[in-house]
């Protein structure tokens, strides 16, 4: 019999999870991760579960595999030693950058330091100009000399990024040639390779950025191959791309920049897969932990995405502090609003939360850890929303006048609030932080954000998700089960894709069908390569886009082609496509304004069915509660005597009504009177808003 | 405190940092909206929202400091020419008039009022740089502001929904760029719909059937703030002088800076008389620059209203360049407004050196240029572009100037493909310009050098407003003066800073942007600064040895 059994490994910052799917069932485990040698935890946590399970390696048919470490690479700089060949006369395209401040009023702001330091960023003659033609030819004696003092300086690892390289490659190929001979270990990116868009600062930087993670990721993943074969493994190995797809080795180590924030793509699957089940058309997936939460919206079932991406952004995760990667994503926002964050009093005597958290080290002051400050899961405490005896399934015990004291200290003496006052302001304004991301979010994305339902997952999403709810007028609330794990979950029903993007300038009243699809087949061929390693004889599909603006405009909307040869007949539909969705996101569409199309995708996947929609679970008899706790509504100033169910004990169907706290292991979820709930037949805790 | 006064403080913190996240969607979907480069690609633009008696509540992170103090001024005027009386729902106002709006005529001011249940509730406001808006081009040369071009005051341009299309054809007919300039006034108004629909919203929420409560709430706490930074100063007046290169002569800012109880006063008695061309300054901007120079310093966490700005005083002459009457040539006023906050640096250093940092480049190196282009323009008439560029900025006490970066403004850099898209130019340099941040224990930001070429057999025009080309930014307390700027042409002749110049076909443009100054003397630098500077190639061997006094090892042996 040909084994179903699927492990996925989603390696974080703190924790390695490891999911196991088998014909029905699930397994899964936490550890903490071993930032040495990641490989290390993995291993051991895919033991266990397969212990967990009765299996061995070789039962393995598919591993799947997330992780951070090419983020964590660059955040902490500890990538190759790289070097950068440009255009003579831009040098500093990494230092120039875009010429701005991030912060406007701050005199001390230090800017993000590029990956390669000018020493090491060379020159060659050559110019292509914005068509493609050759102004002046690559001079490669020139490349030669450069090669020699890369050879000297000891570098590994080298991009190649020259102007408008996008349209036309010639030379960056060429200079990969002449290194290639007398440098055959030195790994080169181009960048009209890993980026062919227009705008030089962007491309360089993601050129260099995929340089720069090469040679770890390339050594982890050779021992990570390695160690199992050592253990007999014979399945398939994929990675976890930015864009939620996987992606066999082959392509990964060639374009290892497109494996950064896989882990929070994973999240974003798992939402989509909730989403279908429960038959939620508009979905935004709401993911918070102990530093930060994440919110992606969801449409049909499938997360949104983007083509830019910031990474090691400074302290409050401004727009602008971090280094540009324009490669797909996921697209979220994230802010500094977890369980973590601290809160405090600012200058104002305004209450501001985030985005400095206690991590896990000291913890919250209810850790009883040596936390002095207070954060958000202090709050929950004082507010009664996490039972101090049931955190974590009892493991860790808190401290709840530790917790009173913290807020009283920081937050309530200098408002003059009593402490559960101050509890409330914090409860508040965290909520208030996350329902204002998401709704500038759905904004940029043109999306009405009251139009969506909730899916909250992660340690703090449940508690503070009905309040979310109220604030951004959303309706209705789902929470998963296996919440703490969902990343992994999720790459295990993500589809073998590869998304490819590239820069071709078109005025759609001079549409030129005939060059737009032979492009577009050039690069459906190119992705079909880069996809059919991991797709091994799997049925394919692809999605063209087209990134249109108005001539003159700055920034492109989405439009989607059809799946066949363009013909000159289309440019009216590309037309009306474009006007309708433009004046969905900025209230008017302006008239007689020529259109114009800057850049076009391409994406080949595999098939992966979504999950069927469930029926509806038949009703049971009213649940019992475990117990009651006492919970404090600052709105009314009165605390309610609000009852307790065990997660465990709710069969799906069973339904009841707001206030109530229902308690797991791994997180409580809060639900607030104005919603009432049911288990659905997948086990869902669904919360809706009551009617009025 | 009661129980609902408590629920009542946190809602209003609550509904403050909301006004905040809408006026910034205001700018972002004006940014994404714009066809102006400068607007989509540098950020020059404002956004921010208004109670009925004009008074700013917050105004959007995303924008430049010139125009959003500026605006905050603007919006009185709008409120006298249309009463809140007299609005309707679906109406908007504009103006480019440079002495009510944001100093020159390229900037539309479009202010919006907000309506919910009938009921007028807020006002919301945006302005952006408009490429092209007629007569003489976006330069210094002309001799008065009719020169410069349309002169749109206070009109309706929606009245209950339906759009001025007397003024559209009047605006249309009066620019180079037709197509973009229509494109963008749509733009603007778009953008307050959007800041008032969310509005909306949150009033729904909340409950709240005025800003009233709201306002005076977050006007009395962010003065209150402003006051208590304002109190760990010392009392007193200190004075500073700065030259700068001006149009056709030196131009002399002098300002006297006075910190009290009530706040802080500049005055700038003293300062040269108006100038014959457009470099002219009108209070509203210079007032914009200045406070925002004092922002910097004593406010930099306090969200920018009516309240942080009540404290923070401006004063000029009648006859100073820094409060032009109509009508004087204005167009390029930011080279002069944007040297401001040095000026206030000058006077607070000598009270607070450890806070202050020396003197940059200060105005934007703007590019701009002008010229046909071949094939099809696309309804427009030629190309017109500012490709906006910077210099390096002044060093702070304890680290070095930015480099390229521009400070005070708030705009970005143009990606050269992209300039490359709008233009038929070539850019065959933009990289650092060594050794041209000023010497220092801590160094001033380095200019860039930039070579450009027309791509056809044709000229282009260079509108030049460049300065800190005979005044280079000066260090202080030992540390050097920055680099001056430098314009020519590759062939050898030195360029104007100022005014229009045609750059032949074949030949390039040479423009070198000036440096940063530097803060202390240079051979207390700490040896791997200096070393790591030297190695980078931001300093020549010479300037090591000679200003730094630095011996590399190899030298030493």
């Amino acid at each position: 019999m040909v084994s179903d059994l699927r492990i996925a490994v989603d390696i974080g910052g703190t924790f390695t999870d490891v999911v196991l799917e088998e014909g029905g069932r699930r397994l899964t485990r936490k550890l903490l991760t071993t930032p040495q040698r990641p490989e290390e935890a993995v291993l051991e946590g895919v033991r266990l579960i397969l212990t967990d399970a009765g299996r061995g390696f070789s039962d393995i048919a598919v591993f799947v595999h997330g992780t951070t470490l090419a983020t964590n690479a660059v955040i902490e700089r500890r990538g190759a030693r790289t070097a950068l060949i440009a255009t003579e006369g831009f040098r500093d395209v990494l230092d120039i950058a875009n010429e701005s401040r991030y912060d406007q009023y701050d005199l001390t702001i230090e800017k993000p330091k590029p990956l390669v330091p000018r020493v090491l960023r060379f020159t060659v003659p050559e110019r292509l100009d914005v068509h493609g033609k050759i102004r002046l030819r690559l001079d490669e004696e020139a490349v030669g000399v450069v090669a020699g003092k890369l050879a000297a300086a000891g570098i590994e690892s080298v991009a190649v990024a020259f102007m408008h390289s996008y349209v036309n490659p010639v030379h960056e190929r060429r200079v990969r040639e002449i290194l290639k001979v007398g440098l055959p270990d030195l790994r080169v990116t181009l960048s009209s390779e890993v980026c062919p868009e227009v705008r030089e600062y962007e491309r360089t930087s993601t050129a260099v950025a995929n340089a720069y993670v090469q040679p770890l990721m390339d050594s982890y993943l050779a021992r990570m191959q390695a160690a199992l074969a050592a253990e007999r493994f014979v399945g398939t190995i994929y990675l976890v791309t930015s864009g939620g797809g996987l992606t066999a080795i082959e392509t990964a180590r060639r374009f290892p920049v497109r494996l950064i924030e896989s882990g929070p793509a994973g999240g974003a699957i798992f939402a989509a897969q909730v989403a279908a089940r429960a038959g939620e058309k508009r979905a935004l997936s709401y993911d918070m932990g102990g530093t930060t939460a994440k919110i992606c919206l969801i449409d049909d079932f499938t997360p949104h995405t983007a083509r830019l991406f910031e990474v090691d952004r400074a302290a409050r995760f401004l727009k602008g502090s971090g280094l540009p990667v324009r490669i797909p994503v996921i697209e979220m926002v994230e802010i500094g609003a977890g369980g973590g964050s601290i809160a405090r009093l600012d200058a104002l005597k305004r209450v501001t939360v985030g985005p400095e958290s206690a991590g896990a080290e000291p913890g919250p002051a209810c850790y009883g850890r040596g936390g002095r400050h207070p954060a958000v899961t202090d709050a929950n405490v004082v507010l009664g929303t996490i039972d101090p005896a049931d955190f974590a399934g009892g493991t860790i015990p808190l401290d709840l006048a530790a917790a009173r004291a913290a807020l009283q200290r920081d937050v309530g003496e200098g408002l003059g609030l009593p402490t559960e006052m101050a509890a409330y302001a914090v409860y508040e304004m965290v909520s208030e932080n996350m329902a204002s991301a998401a709704r500038v979010h759905a904004v940029e994305r043109g999306a009405v954000v009251n139009q969506y339902n909730l899916i909250a997952f992660g340690g703090g999403a449940p508690l503070h998700a009905a309040r979310v709810a109220e604030k951004i007028g959303v309706r209705r609330v789902i929470v998963p089960p296996n919440a703490g794990v969902g990343s992994a979950v999720g790459f295990l029903a993500a589809p073998v894709s590869f998304e490819l993007v590239r820069s071709r300038y078109m005025r759609l009243d001079r549409f030129d069908a005939a060059s737009a699809s032979e492009l577009l087949a050039e690069m459906s061929a190119e992705a079909t390569a880069l996809v059919a390693p991991g797709a091994r004889g799997q049925a394919t599909f692809e999605r063209r886009v087209a990134f249109m603006r108005y001539v003159g405009q700055g920034h492109e909307i989405m439009v989607v082609l059809p799946q066949r040869p363009l013909v000159a007949g289309d440019a009216d539909a590309l037309r009306a496509s474009y006007e309708r969705d433009y004046a969905v996101l900025f209230e008017r569409h302006i008239p007689n304004a020529a259109i114009e199309i800057l850049s076009w995708s391409v994406q080949v996947s595999t098939e992966t069915p979504l999950p069927a929609q469930q029926s509806a679970a038949p009703a049971t008899q009213a649940p019992v509660p475990s117990g009651r706790r006492p919970v404090f509504d600052g709105r009314s100033g009165r605390t309610t005597d609000v009852p307790v169910y065990r997660r465990e004990a709710l069969p799906p169907g069973s339904a009841f009504a707001g206030p109530a706290i229902v308690a797991e292991a791994e997180t409580s979820t809060y639900i607030s009177a104005s919603f009432t709930a049911h288990i659905d037949a997948s086990g869902c805790i669904v919360m809706d808003r009551r009617a009025g | 405190m009661s129980q609902s006064n408590s629920v009542g403080l946190i809602d209003l913190q609550i509904m403050w940092n909301r006004l905040i996240a809408v006026v910034e969607e205001q700018a972002q979907t004006l940014m994404r909206t714009a066809f102006s480069p400068i607007v989509r690609e540098a950020g020059d633009l404002s956004a921010g929202i208004f109670d009925l008696q004009g008074r700013m509540l917050a105004q959007a992170i995303t924008g430049t400091p010139g125009h959003v103090n500026s605006m905050a001024e603007s919006v009185k005027h709008f409120l006298r020419y249309f009463p809140v009386e007299t609005m309707e729902p679906g109406d908007a106002y504009i103006t480019n008039d440079p002495w009510m709006g944001t100093g020159h005529l390229n900037d539309f001011v479009i202010t919006t009022p907000c309506f919910r249940n009938g009921k007028l509730v807020a006002l919301f406001s945006c302005t952006s740089h408009l490429m092209d808006i007629g007569g003489i081009g976006f330069g210094p040369d002309a001799t008065d502001v009719f020169m410069e071009g349309l002169y749109i005051p206070m009109l309706k341009l929606f009245d209950r929904g339906k759009v001025n299309e007397t003024l559209m054809a009047m605006i249309r007919a009066n620019t180079r760029q037709p197509v973009d300039t229509e494109g963008d006034v749509y733009s603007l108004a778009g953008c307050n719909d959007v800041g008032g629909r969310r509005l909306v919203e949150m009033m729904d929420e909340f409950g709240i059937d005025t800003l009233d409560q709201l306002g005076d709430h977050i006007i009395a706490r962010s003065r209150e703030a402003v006051l208590v930074e304002i109190a760990k100063l010392p009392k007193g007046t200190w004075h500073n002088t700065m030259t700068v290169d001006g149009y056709d002569e030196p131009v002399t800012l002098k300002a006297a800076l006075t910190v009290s109880d009530n706040g802080i006063h500049v005055d700038y008695t003293g300062t040269s008389g108006v100038s014959k061309r457009g470099i002219n300054v009108p209070h509203a901007y210079t007032t914009a620059y200045t406070v925002f120079g004092l922002g910097c310093v004593v406010a930099t966490h306090i969200p920018n209203n009516a309240g942080s700005l009540e404290p923070l005083t401006v004063s000029a002459p009648a006859d100073a360049i820094l409060n032009a009457p109509k009508p004087t040539a204005v167009a390029s006023r930011h080279v002069i407004g944007q040297m401001l906050p040095d000026v206030v640096f000058g006077c607070l250093r000598q009270i607070i050196p450890d806070r202050v940092p020396a003197e940059g480049t200060s105005c934007l190196w703007n590019i701009n240029v002008r010229g046909h282009v071949k094939g099809g323009e696309g309804g427009n008439y030629g190309f017109g572009m500012a490709i906006t560029s910077n210099g390096g900025t002044g060093a702070r006490p304890d680290k070095d100037g930015l480099s390229a970066t521009a400070y005070p403004s708030g705009v970005r850099g143009t990606p050269v493909e992209i300039a490359e898209t709008q233009t038929p130019l070539i850019f065959w340099r933009k990289e650092f310009r060594p050794d041209s941040g000023g010497a220092g224990r801590s160094r001033g930001g380095l200019g860039q050098i930039m070579e450009i070429e027309s791509g056809i057999a044709e000229p282009f025009d260079l509108l030049a407003a460049f300065d800190r080309i005979d005044h280079p930014a000066r260090g202080r307390d030992g540390g050097g003066n920055g680099e001056a700027g430098f314009v020519a042409l590759k062939s050898g002749k030195t360029l104007k800073g100022k005014g229009f110049q045609l750059i032949p076909p074949g030949d390039r443009l040479i423009v070198m942007t000036p440096g940063g100054g530097g803060i202390g003397a240079p051979a207390e630098r700490e040896r791997t600064q200096v070393a790591n500077d030297l190695a980078d190639e931001l300093i020549s061997p010479d300037s090591a040895d000679r200003l730094y006094a630095y011996k590399p090892p190899q030298a030493a042996e």
